[in-house]
């Protein structure tokens, strides 16, 4: 997830890239999303693999895929982990990501594991996460 | 968490990236102090500093600490600590980390624990982090939770995906086992979340045990078929906007991918499956909402995905075209990718290869008025997929077409899709006149001021073979073709020079009326003294052998080559290597596959479209990039294979950027302590004038080199524009990073012995004097480089021909005589007076070489036009040479006393 001004607000990487990569990469990365205007569709060819990525208001959410994934199922899984977000946040922000960075981590690995799909369903993947905020108010 | 929230504000509220910096350091000082204190930290004070330290890490610093008190945090029984240690491990820790024994020892615990949500949170660190050592503790463990019935949901999917990545790491601490057959059932699992889990497993299984798991095809067409057929609301939270459960739909039907068309019962229920996904996206949608649209046709996509992928049933890939066939017009974008996209394999089936001909229009049409680069992309690779005999002529034209405007990324690939397909269905010329039409070609392309080294390089090896059809006409002499091609010579690389002298002994077999200029040629001391090993064993032998040899043994010993061994065309193989490995083996099996095909050869090669990619920024065009760095080096093996196909990768083209291939590689491995690493930037500029004059008067080359670096240069000018090839090559073993030079940005990170490319659009507003300034800065073995080398771009690239009549030049000499337009410099010959060299210069400067003008024949005399944005200049040259005194004179006249002066400083440097 990065903003407008290309600052990074969530990485999740399921290979090993070092440090000093990610940095450019993600520089890169989005680079290439924000030369794009809306008459582009939403599939990058990048190196050797695919960049599908879904601008919401000044965030932009990039996710990159190999040839065994299918690029529209990506594009709406994205969309799907958006309102799962929005569920819990109720109306997320770029603000809610950047101040509760260990939730959205948390949403994530419940929907994506090892880069595949683990979870689509809203309630259950909020479910783990519902549990820890009750005993965190305890 | 206000702490938190105050150190965000301070890193956003930054006004410079050494704030940033020095904030981080001073949150991260902070921060260890409170690890490193006697008091013991509270889970929630705990939780904001890792909070913390993983937003530090985001912004692209390594966090060094902290780790030992993650893994402390795992064996805490409270979950919210637990939970914070795990996230900070799979996030902070890679794989080689030393901790791993420790962290394994707390996974192991939650592991047996059967607390599933302690299982889970170890499972997910597994899947993450994945390490060989992980494996070795885990492979064992993770399939008996997977498959154990009283396992809950979520801990199966966790522990499937798990397994998935353990596999992955390590596949042969993952034998297949009893537990193996339980897995394919989970497909059978009323949770669809462990379905989908699981399917992602077991479809990384079966590529690799296609047998063991070869039952999961028909539970998978199962299951997919409950899926399909069920009502809009049956899977309730699974319904995506009303498409039922889209994602493990994708990821079934991407399963079954994974086998061939299934037995017959179990087929004609696929064929219903998919009918039905076909039908569906053909309904009305059941929502306005985008995300409606967009479930629905992933799992479409997919689905004809499988009918390609099948290839056995015809009226389902004929369908699956016409439906692509709506979306070629749909209002998306996306849409109109994708369908490009799966088209361009549909086309490969015979049995939709006619169906997707019929949207030829539609697609031409695209590569005209898409305003997306990678849609225009995916439209050229459907042309291409889709040409066949029928329609050849006119996709090679469109091609044609589109490529004066293609954007640059993707003309060297339009370029090479063209010639296959050339190549391929162009039956109708016989080979006379092809070989008589491409002498004829190549002879009035050489015809041109300036050409490209490898024009040359086309140019002697079919003028060699087939000279003798075009020499009948007076304008290509015999003579002529010698002169022509011998008046590049002096400019070419050694690689080049040695094909033109097997030109040229080709030409005492072809014509023997000139074989006493081409002996004088071998036998003149620049080739038979020449300091190249491989040129002056060719003029030696050569020379001997037009010497002795009788006619009958010459036109035997150098008989035209014969037809090229049927093989695979380098072109192909260059359009392969663009693409990528995997593309290649997919394009030999399609190939394999199509061997049977009822119009033999005449079917296009398709190209997968899931593999096709833009090529890259650094991607050389048409690999001959490296020719211009080519330098003095031997090439030993390479001239045959030059004369055979100047497109193949001969070795020695590619050879002077492999490492250790020549002498001055040996010293890379000692680099870093040698002194280049200190080397001064500004010793690089001072030197760069002489490196300017090398290029004045030819395009190519190599610009800079040292120990680390060669930059190389391939530019072409018109008018007042230009286009500059700048390629780096890192000549030593070692990564080049944060390469980054100052024109604009290429790809940070430069492999050792690789070489990347970029290309730079060149304007000349006005008149200048000093030629822009290329600085590069990378990092090399953690030693900043910091260099600067003068771009050859001087004012005479914006030169246009002009040629005239004696009279008008004259006359025109006259109009500029004031003394504010004329420029003059006698000065001495730095070189070999050499008539046929000058005349090259000139011509290389970029002025009309004027014959017979001058009524001194001695004399050279050039005209032409600078352009520049604003105003044109008409310049005349006048060069006296004066063998006897060993001095030139040369005279520039201009309308503009500036470049008259600039123009002559720079000639005068020539001679």
């Amino acid at each position: 997830m990065v903003n407008k001004q290309g600052q990074t607000r969530l990485s999740r990487y399921y290979e090993h890239v070092e440090l000093h990569k990610r940095t450019l990469l993600e520089a890169e990365v989005i680079k290439n999303c924000l030369s794009r205007s809306k008459y582009q569709c939403s599939f990058i060819e990048y190196k050797d693999f695919k960049l599908v990525y879904r601008q919401y208001a000044a965030l932009f959410i990039v996710v990159g895929i190999n040839e065994t994934e299918n690029e529209m199922a990506v594009y709406e899984l994205i969309h799907n982990f958006v309102e799962v977000l929005d569920k819990y946040f109720s109306r997320v922000s770029e603000l809610d990501i950047m101040f509760n960075l260990d939730r959205v981590h948390i949403i994530l690995d419940e929907m994506v594991l090892n880069g595949c799909i683990v979870e689509t369903n809203r309630s259950r993947i909020l479910a783990p996460l519902l549990v820890l905020d009750k005993m965190a108010e305890t | 968490m206000r702490g938190l929230a105050v150190f965000i504000s301070d890193i956003r509220n930054c006004k410079s990236k050494e704030a940033e910096i020095k904030r981080i350091n001073k949150e991260l000082a902070n921060i260890r102090s409170k690890f490193k204190g006697d008091k013991a930290l509270d889970g929630y004070s705990k939780k904001k500093y890792v909070c913390k330290l993983l937003f530090i890490f985001l912004l692209g610093h390594d966090i060094d600490f902290g780790h030992m008190e993650a893994v402390n945090l795992l064996s805490s029984n409270r979950y919210t600590e637990k939970q914070i240690g795990y996230l900070f491990i799979s996030v902070l820790v890679n794989s080689n980390s030393e901790l791993i024994r420790l962290i394994n020892n707390a996974i192991k615990n939650d592991l047996a624990s059967r607390n599933p949500i302690f299982m889970g949170l170890a499972l997910h660190c597994i899947a993450n982090v994945g390490s060989r050592e992980m494996a070795e503790a885990f492979a064992g463990e993770i399939p008996k939770i997977l498959v154990a019935g009283d396992t809950m949901d979520s801990v199966k999917q966790s522990a499937a995906l798990c397994l998935l990545r353990l596999y992955r790491t390590s596949p042969d601490l993952v034998p297949m086992g009893d537990w193996t057959s339980r897995v394919v059932h989970l497909l059978n699992d009323q949770h669809l979340g462990v379905v989908t889990a699981a399917t992602s497993l077991i479809t990384t299984l079966a590529q690799k045990n296609p047998e063991e798991f070869k039952t999961s095809v028909s539970l998978a067409v199962s299951r997919l078929s409950r899926i399909v057929t069920s009502a809009s609301t049956d899977l309730q939270d699974y319904t995506y906007y009303f498409v039922p459960a889209p994602w493990l739909s994708v990821k079934l039907l991407r399963l079954l991918q994974c086998y061939p068309p299934p037995d017959p019962a179990v087929r004609g229920r696929l064929t219903e499956c998919l009918e039905t996904i076909l039908n569906k996206a053909q309904e009305p949608p059941k929502s306005k909402k985008v995300q409606h649209s967009n479930a629905k046709n992933a799992v479409l996509f997919e689905a004809i995905s499988l009918i390609i992928h099948h290839d056995s049933e015809p009226n389902l890939l004929v369908r699956a075209c016409n439906q692509l066939g709506q979306f070629l017009q749909h209002r998306e974008t996306n849409l109109r990718y994708l369908a490009l996209e799966s088209m361009c394999t549909l086309a490969s089936s015979e049995f939709s290869h006619e169906a997707v001909k019929t949207h030829i229009e539609t697609v031409i049409n695209a590569l005209k008025t898409e305003r997306d680069v990678s849609v225009r992309q995916r439209a050229v690779d459907l042309l291409y997929a889709m040409c066949d005999r029928s329609n050849a002529q006119q996709i090679v034209a469109e091609m044609l077409n589109y490529l004066e405007t293609a954007d640059y990324s993707i003309r060297e690939e339009i370029v090479l899709k063209v010639a296959i397909l050339a190549e391929k269905y162009a039956v109708d010329y016989t080979w006379d006149d092809v070989q008589g039409y491409a002498a004829k070609t190549v002879f009035e392309a050489l015809q041109a001021p300036a050409c490209h080294e490898n024009l040359v390089k086309v140019g002697g090896y079919i003028l060699g073979e087939f000279g003798n059809l075009i020499a009948g006409d007076p304008r290509s002499s015999p003579l002529i073709q010698f002169n022509l091609l011998h008046s590049k010579f002096h400019l070419c690389s050694v690689p080049t020079r040695a094909l033109l002298l097997s030109t040229y002994i080709k030409f005492v077999n072809l014509f023997p009326e000139i074989k006493t200029t081409i002996q004088d040629v071998l036998r003149s001391d620049s080739q038979l003294k020449n300091a190249d090993v491989e040129l002056q064993q060719r003029a030696v032998e050569y020379l001997r052998l037009s010497t002795i040899a009788s006619t009958d043994i010459l036109a035997t010993v150098l008989e035209e080559m014969p037809p090229f061994p049927e093989r695979e065309s380098s072109i192909l193989a260059k359009l392969k290597k663009k693409k990528g490995p995997s593309t290649v083996t997919d394009l030999e099996e399609i190939k394999k596959e199509r061997s049977s095909d009822m119009n033999g050869s005449a079917e296009p090669t398709p190209v997968n479209a899931s593999n096709v990619s833009t090529p890259s920024p650094s991607a050389d065009l048409l690999g001959l990039g490296a020719v211009p760095l080519t330098n003095s080096a031997p090439a030993p093996s390479s001239s045959g294979s030059l004369l055979v196909d100047v497109f193949s990768d001969s070795s020695s083209v590619a050879a002077p950027l492999a490492p250790g291939s020549e002498d001055n590689f040996a010293s890379s491995s000692d680099l870093a302590s040698s002194e280049v690493v200190s080397e001064e930037p500004a010793d690089a500029v001072h030197d760069a004038d002489e490196l300017i004059h090398k290029f004045i008067c030819k395009n190519n080359g190599v610009l800079f080199e040292n120990q680390l670096l060669q930059i190389g240069l391939k530019s072409e000018f018109r008018q007042n524009l230009g286009r500059m090839f700048i390629f780096y090559g890192n000549k030593t073993s070692t990564q080049f990073l944060n390469f980054t030079p100052t024109t604009k940005p290429v790809d940070p990170i430069v492999d050792g012995g690789a070489q990347v490319q970029q290309v730079v659009n060149i304007e000349c507003i006005s008149d200048f004097m000093d030629a822009p300034i290329l600085n590069i800065q990378f990092r090399y073995g953690g030693t900043l480089q910091n260099l600067s080398v003068k771009l050859p771009i001087t004012l005479n690239k914006f030169f246009q021909p002009t040629e005239m009549s004696s009279q008008d030049f004259f006359q025109r000499w006259k109009q500029l005589s004031s003394p504010k337009q004329e420029v003059q410099n006698i000065f001495k010959a730095k070189h070999p007076m050499d008539t046929e060299i000058t005349k090259a210069k000139i011509i290389g400067f970029g002025s009309a070489l004027l014959e017979e003008v001058d009524p001194n024949p001695a004399n050279f005399v050039g005209a032409g036009i600078i352009h520049t944005k604003t105003i044109q200049i008409g310049c005349l040259l006048r060069l006296e040479p004066n063998l006897q005194a060993q001095m030139y004179r040369l005279t520039l006249r201009t309308s503009k006393e500036a470049v008259s002066q600039r123009l002559c400083e720079l000639l005068s440097e020539q001679f």
